[in-house]
């Protein structure tokens, strides 16, 4: 395996396998999905991860991450 | 006009006591939904239309794949509405409470509206798993508005647990059947320490004010107004509905009875 291979990680993103470069800080995560922390929220391994920990989060091999919004309903 | 017809324990419209809910007031009784609808700027418009401040949303997974991010937010401004996210699609206490905790990291409030259903084709709660789910939401600091059968009990039960509000519903959620057993409506009014909302079944604005004219507090509804032909128009005749009923309300109702009274003089008649 190449380097940058074995440095790719697998996780598990709103229920389907994703694939990350590498260790990633959850706040680079959600930059890169293009979402907007005041829109959503986010459970790692079914704790919540309050917004101001998003800088100092990482998501690891294996981790289930959920990020939820609002969508219409009644 | 003389004295003797003023009712000194009723108010008229002008002098409606606001509508509390959670230590808020709102200028208006009629919460609505944002399901349904063919597209965020229509949602905007019959949300506008229908003089609604409080909104009710979806919790839901965010799509990964979609690139246009737009967000329903966007339309709806939290600082304009009361946003009450619901958690609809919740079969369990656990799942209600978990979809809770999440949308209160969202960041615009704890109002959540608690929805525990038990079973798929009516969309009936579950009432002792959303009495259960009440007991430790209100233990966390929501603020919970239970949807709820229209029984008398079990909204007095989720009274006592401590939720902000009980909404019963008045037939199955978009069934539109209107106001099916309007007096254990009653009955909840009556008992009820705090506001009670008709919340589901509502069809078209004599429901609404139906509801209001029972003494509700407020009616929450979606379908009906979303679902109308013209969604925009009918977002106005809710609006006007639940003011009118409230207005029949507040003025005091004639009492029904079996036989005529004459509306002209009796006396004076040419013969």
């Amino acid at each position: 395996m190449g380097s940058t291979e074995s440095a790719s990680l697998a996780i598990t993103l709103n229920g389907e396998p994703y694939r990350l470069d590498g260790e990633t800080r959850l706040v680079a995560l959600i930059a890169k999905l293009g979402m907007r922390p005041a829109r959503i929220a986010v459970e790692l391994n079914r704790e919540i991860v309050p917004k101001s920990q998003y800088e100092t989060t990482t998501v690891k091999a294996g981790d289930v991450l959920e990020i939820i919004n609002f969508v219409g309903g009644g | 006009m003389s004295g003797t017809r003023a009712l000194p324990h009723r108010k008229t419209m002008l002098q409606d006591t606001p509508f509390k809910l959670a230590g808020r007031t709102f200028k208006s009784r009629l919460i609505v939904g944002t399901g349904k609808y063919r597209d965020f700027a229509e949602t905007r418009k019959a949300v506008e239309e229908s003089g609604a401040e409080m909104v009710t949303v979806a919790v839901r997974r965010v799509n990964i794949t979609d690139r246009a991010k737009e967000n329903l937010l966007d339309y709806l401004d939290p600082k304009r509405y009361q946003i009450l996210p619901n958690t609809a699609g919740c079969y369990t206490a656990e799942e209600a409470i978990r979809t809770c905790r999440l949308a209160r990291e969202v960041g615009v409030g704890d109002m959540v509206k608690l929805e525990v259903i038990g079973d798929e084709k009516t969309l009936f709660p579950d009432v002792a798993a959303t009495i259960e789910a009440a007991k430790v939401l209100v233990k966390e600091g929501f603020k919970v508005l239970p949807y709820i059968t229209d029984d008398p009990v079990a909204c007095l039960k989720l009274q006592e647990i401590g939720c902000v509000a009980v909404m019963p519903l008045a037939a199955p959620i978009g069934s539109g059947l209107g106001i099916r057993n309007p007096y254990n409506i009653a009955i909840i009014v009556e008992q009820a320490r705090v506001p009670v909302i008709v919340d589901a079944g509502v069809g078209t604005a004599s429901d609404a004010a139906e509801a209001m004219e029972l003494g509700c507090d407020g009616v929450l509804m979606n379908t009906a107004i979303a679902g109308a032909k013209d969604p925009i128009a009918m977002a106005r005749a809710m609006r006007l509905g639940i003011e009118a009923g409230r207005l029949a309300y507040l003025s005091g109702r004639i009492e029904k009875k079996l036989y005529a009274t004459a509306s002209s003089p009796i006396t004076g008649i040419v013969r």
